[in-house]
């Protein structure tokens, strides 16, 4: 396998939510959310309930895959921040570390500029926090035991059922 | 790559269709999107053209049930299959966790598949995959068409390996479910022999 996948654990989860919710209330956002580079969403925070969240994590892993693939033809390593302005919302994207997305909707309530002073200071504890997990799952896929992954004892039977 | 969320109790998967220009990635995904329990799929978003051809990706998540407590989420994916947006491809294949390569059965498409399937091994080395160790099955579609090379004919050209392969009428729907159930057994097993 080119990496190994990423897994979240409950602890860290909750540092996660507490900084979303932290990032939230400090640049007057709408929704925010983190991504995997893969696609996947991690956790988002806000007013999400009308909103397709799923799609949009894959739809901004495409887009900053896109944009990192324009970088390159460049000679750039990266465009670490996209900014995209709509009539009435708009995002803010930004890359933490290598591997997650953070994805900030804001309206007229917050500006450019707070959106950016209060992500780059929240950037900072992120990485801290998927260098924890990043060691973490080092360290468990190492031992194997500690953590039982759900899959360690599914059967051929479990799987069929899958698709009733 | 896989995604295990120990607090959501999620394990999120991704699946690319991978294949030819036409050769029916799309049909696919449109016909698991149809035949879907609406509480089990989400949004299908497809990235394409005025004329319909994917542009840059097709994307459909797909909640197959629970295992051992845990929801288990496909993404499933098709890339662009014509040549000249092979830098799109690349980026699709990122983070693969299994890969289905569809197949156009008629005659005078038998070189883009050899050409396609080469692209997908080359492609996938280049993100550091290889294709012989990745949950890797081949659907050969468009069988009910009269001009089909025979299944002999597209295991020599296309599965040299011998991996399983399915034969497929897409927009009918033969197949398909047999395809995504056989690529997704795969990738839940390697997933097992990983933990």
């Amino acid at each position: 396998m080119a990496d190994t996948g990423m897994v979240m654990y409950e602890e860290e989860f909750k540092h996660i939510d507490a900084e979303l919710s932290k990032l939230h209330q400090q640049a007057n956002a709408k929704v925010i959310f983190l991504v995997d580079k893969n696609g996947q969403l991690i956790a988002s925070v806000g007013e999400t309930r009308n909103l397709d969240t799923t799609s949009l994590a894959s739809l901004t892993a495409g887009n900053i895959a896109a944009t990192g693939g324009m970088a390159r033809l460049l000679g750039e390593r990266e465009f670490s921040i996209l900014f995209h302005e709509g009539k009435r919302d708009n995002i803010h994207i930004s890359m933490i570390g290598q591997r997650v997305i953070l994805v900030v909707v804001f309206d007229q309530r917050s500006s450019l500029g707070l959106v950016r002073l209060r992500v780059k200071k929240s950037v900072e504890a992120f990485t801290q926090i998927f260098d924890r997990i990043l060691k973490k799952i080092e360290i468990e896929s190492g031992k194997k035991v500690e953590i039982k992954s759900p899959f360690a004892e599914i059967t051929e039977e479990d799987i069929e059922k899958l698709f009733g | 790559m896989s995604f295990i969320n120990y607090s959501a109790r999620e394990i999120n998967c991704k699946i690319v269709y991978y294949g030819p220009g036409l050769c029916g990635k799309t049909t696919n995904l449109l016909y698991i999107y149809k035949k879907s329990s609406p509480e089990s799929k989400g949004k299908m978003i497809s990235l394409a053209t005025e004329t319909e051809r994917t542009l840059f990706f097709d994307f459909l998540p797909l909640t197959l049930g629970n295992i051992r407590g845990f929801k288990v989420r496909f993404h499933l994916y098709t890339v662009p299959g014509q040549v000249f947006y092979d830098a799109s491809r690349k980026l699709i294949l990122r983070g693969v966790d299994g890969v289905v390569f569809v197949g156009d059965s008629q005659v005078e498409r038998m070189e883009a598949n050899i050409e396609s399937m080469e692209n997908l091994r080359k492609n996938l080395n280049e993100q550091g995959f290889n294709l012989d160790a990745l949950p890797f099955t081949i659907q050969y579609n468009k069988r009910d068409l009269p001009n089909v090379v025979p299944l002999e004919g597209m295991n020599r050209a296309l599965n040299p390996k011998g991996v399983s392969f399915l034969e497929a009428v897409a927009p009918q729907g033969q197949g398909v479910f047999d395809t995504l159930k056989e690529i997704a057994k795969q990738v839940i097993l390697e997933l097992k022999k990983n933990a």
